[in-house]
């Protein structure tokens, strides 16, 4: 089983990673440079590597949409075999849209894609509760659509809800160094990516995960 | 209701170990890109980290 889902992963997150290298190319990454231009004059930079402007940091750009795509597609595909039963293309679009929801569009209500040179919270709490987020998410999303008892999916209902409730880490002052216009273009030039990564990724694991299954009828 | 019950659509616990293991590793590669706080991972990832939304800087 496990390369069955680890080949299915390296299919789908190449190929979906592929895809948002290429999106990201002519969408975030430019606005991230463009915002980039009013950050200098307060950023801190250290003297640790790295990439140069241009190919090279092309290069590890895309390199890291790779590396996320498979990671992401691990996660997926794990679901698909926990979950048991062939999945298809239609349904991988399905749970697409579950990945989408669970790693993207819930934790943006609370902390929505940031510019470099946004003002934030500080670091560590974001990242704690963009981790528990998606875990509540994901367990509740899992509960709404998987568990019999109605009492269960009233559960997972509340666990979605419950990151929101407590509300994400909000920074004192609000705005930052790039222009309003900047900033909204790149909150949906980032959802858009991730839409369209989490439906190619959510179609081509569900096919490919049915491929490597073991023949029957 | 049992738990076996709520969930006897879940895959057999025979296979468990291994889908633990795959989800376990996609964890791992996913936390690597997004949160690894090496400055190098840091910067070669930089693009990423933003455009993917997770909590950056």
């Amino acid at each position: 089983m496990f390369t069955r889902i680890a080949l299915a992963a390296l299919v789908a997150g190449l190929l979906a990673g592929g895809v948002v290298a290429l999106a990201q190319t002519v969408g975030t990454t430019d606005l991230i440079l463009a915002a980039e231009a009013f950050e200098t004059a307060t950023d801190s930079h250290d003297d640790t590597w790295a990439p140069a402007d241009g190919f090279e940091r092309f290069a590890a750009t895309a390199g890291a949409d790779l590396v996320t795509g498979i990671g992401f597609a691990f996660l997926l595909v794990s679901a698909f075999a926990l979950r048991g039963r062939p999945v298809g293309w239609r349904n991988g679009i399905l749970w697409g849209l579950a990945g989408f929801a669970v790693f993207s569009a819930l934790p943006a209500l609370g902390l929505p894609p940031e510019l470099p040179g946004a003002a934030a919270a500080p670091l560590a709490p974001r990242q704690l509760w963009w981790l528990l987020t998606v875990a509540a998410s994901g367990v509740g999303l899992g509960a709404l659509a998987f568990a019999k008892p109605s009492l269960w999916k009233v559960a997972g209902v509340v666990l979605i809800a419950l990151p929101h409730l407590i509300g994400a880490p909000v920074p004192d002052t609000h705005g930052g160094l790039a222009p309003a216009t900047l900033v909204e273009t790149f909150v949906l030039a980032s959802l858009a990516t991730a839409a369209v990564f989490w439906l190619v990724l959510g179609a081509v694991a569900g096919v490919a995960y049915d491929r490597l299954g073991p023949r029957s009828a | 209701m049992t738990q076996s019950q709520a969930f006897r659509t879940l895959a057999s616990t025979r296979v468990l170990p291994q889908i633990l293991a795959a989800a376990l590793l996609g964890l791992f590669i996913v936390y690597g890109v997004g949160f690894a706080p090496v400055s190098a991972v840091h910067n070669a990832a930089h693009d990423v980290r933003h455009g993917v939304a997770f909590p950056c800087h």
